[in-house]
């Protein structure tokens, strides 16, 4: 009964990804046979490599839209309706607090989809290859995570009150650029680049669905120009959060040596 | 084929770790705070399960296809020692990958019929499709022209922050001055540019190059590429707006 459902679906899904990675087959297979004039390394490997990553993704985008998204935009919108919060119970205006329930699934969704975001595990892949394993993969995307979790929350508190963008963006990359001089050199290209990759497959439909919900619910807000600001706040918060794990990591590793010092001149007096 | 299948299933159950809060929270909304059965336990367990071998496959295609070529690539345009090619070829990636992206054409659309009922366009069929088109293509051009810069700090050893920053000090000025409808548009951009299947690729490209080139680190200087991606397409954008 479901499955001619899912055929079609799934023939949808397979031709949009095909569609995606044509240009870059072009592109790439040009320079690679007429600029380069080399032939392909490994073909046979190479050209399985993609089908995996056009298969792969296709599957995650059906399973999302099949299953995620529905359930994450049905949810967005029963925690935003003024009925939920309690509107029709009092029947007054809502105050800012009245809202708890947004912040904390806001958050709590804007951190759970960045974990599975295909392609900051790509990132987090690479990083922690070229840094030899000091940046851990999952240090790396836990932090992201955190960073994205609170720019959700702190959107939708503006979004709730209505206070002007530009004052949280100016105030977040005011801190982004007293931490580019703190944090350690090595993490802050890539701190930069996890604000760009956070807004991609996972989170960006839910965001909206949420921002979306939210502009609709409270009064006098506009869809178009407050639905917006979750995006740009979620690619801003990132780079304070990678820097600041960058930070605290520097600052605990800094302390560990010198207590393994102290440890060894205990075992060791005559040192 | 045995030990291939094997790490099929080990990658399989490692996205389960990858998926656990996104079933943890929705549940604990759904069964706690909104406190309502889900309506079609199949179809999400179908869905889930689509979704966990998806992403196993498409990890292990990452490390078979996307990051291998885009480190081949730095390594053949370091060894040809034409940078005006290795320039074209970043163009044309940022170009190619953004022009015919779904999620691109979805925004400029909505960002036509946004303009046309705010007044700033005529309210045709026509025009807005020209308006999209020409949005459409200072994104792509746009993404382009940042890869090339990005590029050039690599080859250069150019500090990434100056760049960045000061992008982002333009981005703000020109917020204050921009017409408020194209506002989210311009920052949505920056957003939709960098795909799933471009990042890997954009990433590999990058730290391939600052490994092949002598005395660039490839942490320092191998990373950026995706944020001069996602800043450059804002600060078009929002020109674009003020200029039309």
């Amino acid at each position: 009964m479901i499955a001619p459902d899912w055929l079609s679906v799934i023939a949808r899904t397979l031709g949009g990804t095909i569609l995606d990675v044509l240009p870059i087959i072009f592109i790439l297979g040009f320079f690679q046979l007429v600029v380069l004039r080399q032939k392909i390394p490994n073909p046979g490997r190479m050209i399985a490599g993609f089908a995996y990553v056009v298969i792969g993704l296709a599957l995650f985008l059906i399973g999302l839209e099949q299953a995620l998204f529905p359930l994450g935009k049905e949810l967005a919108r029963q925690l935003t309706d003024p009925e939920f919060l309690g509107l029709g119970r009092v029947g007054g205006p809502l105050a800012w607090g009245d809202y708890y329930w947004v912040y904390i699934f806001a958050a709590a969704i804007g951190f759970a989809t960045t974990i599975a975001e295909p392609a900051l595990i790509a990132v987090s892949i690479k990083a922690g290859k070229v840094s030899g394993g000091t940046i851990g993969p999952w240090g790396l995307r836990l932090a992201v995570a955190a960073g994205v979790a609170i720019s959700l929350a702190v959107g939708s508190f503006r979004i709730v009150t209505g206070t002007p963008l530009y004052l949280y963006m100016i105030a977040g990359y005011f801190l982004v650029i007293v931490q580019t001089f703190f944090a350690p050199k090595l993490i802050v290209p890539l701190a930069y680049d996890s604000g760009g990759v956070t807004t991609s497959t996972v989170t960006v439909p839910l965001v909206a669905a949420l921002g979306l919900g939210l502009a609709s619910t409270v009064p006098d807000r506009s869809p178009l120009l407050d639905g917006f600001g979750l995006i740009a706040l979620a690619s801003l918060f990132p780079m304070i959060t990678v820097m600041g794990y960058a930070q605290i990591t520097a600052w605990l590793s800094a302390r560990r040596p010198r207590s393994i010092d102290r440890q060894r001149q205990r075992q060791d007096p005559e040192r | 084929m045995m030990r291939g299948a094997l790490s099929m299933i080990r990658l399989v159950g490692g996205t389960a770790r990858d998926l656990a809060p996104i079933v943890v929270i929705v549940a604990f909304f759904q069964l706690v705070v909104i406190q309502q059965p889900f309506a079609d336990l199949t179809r999400i367990a179908f869905g889930l399960l689509f979704v966990m071998v998806g992403l196993a496959v498409f990890i292990q295609g990452l490390e078979m296809a996307l990051f291998p070529v885009g480190e081949a690539l730095a390594g053949a345009f370091a060894r040809k020692g034409s940078v005006v090619w290795l320039l074209l070829f970043s163009f044309g990636l940022g170009f190619g990958t953004t022009i015919a992206e779904p999620a691109l054409i979805a925004v400029t659309d909505e960002a036509a019929v946004a303009m046309a009922s705010a007044g700033a366009i005529a309210n045709a069929d026509d025009a807005k499709a020209g308006y999209a088109l020409a949005l459409r293509y200072t994104v792509a051009v746009a993404v382009g022209l940042s890869l090339v810069i990005g590029v050039v700090r690599i080859l250069k050893g150019w500090p990434i922050h100056w760049l960045i920053i000061s992008g982002y000090g333009l981005v703000v000025a020109l917020t204050a001055f921009a017409p408020a409808e194209i506002i989210g548009i311009a920052y949505d951009s920056g957003g939709v540019t960098t795909s799933t299947i471009t990042v890997p690729l954009v990433t590999a490209l990058g730290v391939g190059l600052a490994t092949v080139i002598r005395g660039r680190n490839p942490l320092i200087d191998g990373f950026g590429l995706i944020a001069f991606a996602s800043l450059g397409p804002i600060i078009f954008v929002l020109f674009f707006g003020i200029v039309s």
